[in-house]
């Protein structure tokens, strides 16, 4: 009887415990290579080739899902305001829901799928197949030359990013809002500047920066933890995106609290 | 005097390269005591073992039973729980990190599987070590791959490949060449043949014992293949449940008279080493 009691608490307490073990690895996995990226050597062709990776080939898929975002919104904020004739404030809500939260938050989970798969992906291939043991034995740190230069990479080209989501998800919202609702052009874009402040864009790229850095940091962490051959690997994969998904849902919230709770 | 020439005599003791002969006395590896277990499975139990500096050490032993454990742990890439590993009389374990990188910087690795790096091109697998340390520019790293490549058997061209492109048997040579390419003085080789047909691991295991012998290295290989082991080592080890249980000339593998180590150079079903098998 006692046992039937004790035993979920017992089970309560090892998820606990393995939760904790978790955070307190991914936090000494992230200080020790953020202290490779304050002491050389740096490995600047290796950070260029993850950045042209993160920014450039994300490109495509942040860029449709900016557009349709900012098409989608202006649709959507157009008929909910219509019903207390409201509709002049849609160019507003549509840039401040971009600037400051959909566009980080679309963008980061675009990323986290594609970079964070890739890079759990990449690492955990290397260690199942001793490539990371090899980097030791040939004078290398793996985490100076496999992690910091790709959690540097990632948490620069995701602000760059969002900015570029920023301006197409408001493109998209004055398309519809000028070929589809009736808007006037130069009134839709007057009305999208009067109201943007340079707060609501900055908070939105310091979130973007941070949510870069989770992606990196998950899926370089997954991989480099992978053990147990191509099953592990997908684990990996799996866990990384997963991860990171909630973690940047998460920390959004607690960002959000930070710059804008009154 | 060509670049080879310059290296080969830096390889020669008294000749201004680097000491691999070694302190007089002292052995290039030595290991005390040393233990490692994984959860409840020990899998090295006090493992001794001395590695006389230029020799060629051959570790025996069946599948799990800690050979890639013992050179890992030389190498750093596994803590061991006790024990002392010496490299020149140093105690490795206790030597500040710089120390212990400069140390490591001497010793080269053949792993199993190649362990290639996929993303880069053959010449940039082989001379990693050498623009990690900074010793030659990028420029002069396709000269040196050629060469370390020439004298593994392969063509210069071998070099724009990338390691998905060769078989086995090229990759394993390709490893091979990273790994003497910064002229190490302890070299180790984790089952260099297997996976590859005889011929081709007979012209591996004949090209580790000319590199070995072209640089005056210290060897130490691990195998599970007799032909491999007797090509290879000038000496032998053992290590069967956690220790070394014999250490022999590599000649007398089969005939040694210690019973474990004839019944697994034999391949004998019987005898004191019990294989777990579930019916």
């Amino acid at each position: 009887m006692g046992a039937l009691i004790l035993d979920p608490l017992a089970a309560l307490g090892r998820a606990v415990l393995g939760a904790c073990r978790v955070a307190g690895d991914v936090g000494l996995f992230a200080l020790e290579a953020i202290s490779h990226l304050l002491r050389p050597p740096f490995y600047w062709r290796l950070f260029w080739r993850a950045f042209v990776e993160v920014a450039w080939f994300s490109l495509p898929v942040v860029a449709l899902t900016a557009i349709f975002t900012g098409m989608v919104l202006a649709l959507q904020s157009y008929t909910g305001f219509a019903r207390f004739n409201a509709q002049s404030a849609v160019a507003s809500v549509v840039v401040i829901s971009l600037t400051r939260e959909l566009g980080p938050v679309l963008a980061s989970l675009m990323v986290a799928g594609r970079i964070g798969a890739a890079f759990a992906a990449e690492i955990g291939t290397m260690r199942v197949t001793d490539q990371i043991d090899a980097l030791t034995t040939l004078s290398t740190n793996p985490m100076k030359y496999l992690v910091a230069p790709r959690l540097l990479a990632a948490t620069i080209a995701l602000p760059l990013l969002v900015l570029v989501a920023d301006i197409l998800g408001v493109m998209g919202g004055w398309l519809i809002g000028t070929f589809k609702l009736g808007f006037v052009s130069a009134a839709y874009l007057k009305s999208t500047f009067d109201y943007l402040e340079a707060d609501d864009v900055i908070s939105g790229l310091v979130k973007a920066a941070v949510f870069g850095f989770i992606v990196a940091l998950m899926g370089t962490w997954c991989g480099y933890n992978s053990r147990g051959g191509a099953q592990g690997v997908g684990g990996a994969t799996t866990t990384a995106v997963v991860a990171s998904s909630i973690l940047i849902l998460a920390l959004d919230y607690v960002l959000t609290e930070i710059f804008f709770a009154q | 005097m060509n670049a080879s020439d310059d290296r080969r005599a830096a390889a020669r003791p008294g000749t201004g390269g680097p000491d691999r002969s070694g302190r007089a006395g002292v052995p290039k590896i030595r290991l005390r005591g040393v233990r490692k277990a994984f959860g409840a499975k020990q899998v090295l139990d006090g493992v001794d073992l001395d590695v006389e500096a230029g020799h060629s050490m051959v570790i025996l032993g069946g599948s799990g039973s800690g050979k890639s454990v013992t050179i890992k742990c030389i190498l750093g890439l596994i803590e061991p729980d006790a024990g002392s590993i010496e490299i020149d009389g140093q105690d490795v374990l206790r030597l500040p990190r710089r120390e212990r990188e400069a140390i490591g910087d001497r010793i080269g690795m053949l792993f199993q599987n190649g362990a290639l790096f996929d993303s880069l091109p053959v010449w940039e697998n082989v001379c990693f070590k050498l623009l990690a340390q900074g010793r030659i520019t990028r420029g002069q790293a396709r000269d040196r791959a050629a060469e370390a490549l020439a004298q593994v058997g392969l063509a210069a061209s071998v070099g724009d490949l990338y390691p998905a492109e060769l078989s086995g048997g090229m990759q394993k040579r390709v490893a091979l060449a990273r790994a003497v390419a910064a002229q190490p003085d302890i070299i180790f080789f984790d089952e260099p043949t297997t996976g590859l047909d005889p011929i081709m691991g007979a012209v591996i295991d004949g090209l580790i014992v000319d590199c070995v012998k072209r640089l005056g290295a210290t060897a130490v290989s691990i195998t599970h293949d007799m032909a491999s082991a007797r090509r290879i080592g000038d000496m032998a080890a053992m290590i069967h449940k956690g220790r070394i249980s014999w250490t022999g000339p590599a000649a007398s593998l089969g005939h040694s008279g210690n019973a474990v180590v004839d019944q697994f150079a034999n391949g004998e079903r019987e005898g004191p080493i019990q294989m777990e098998l579930r019916r």
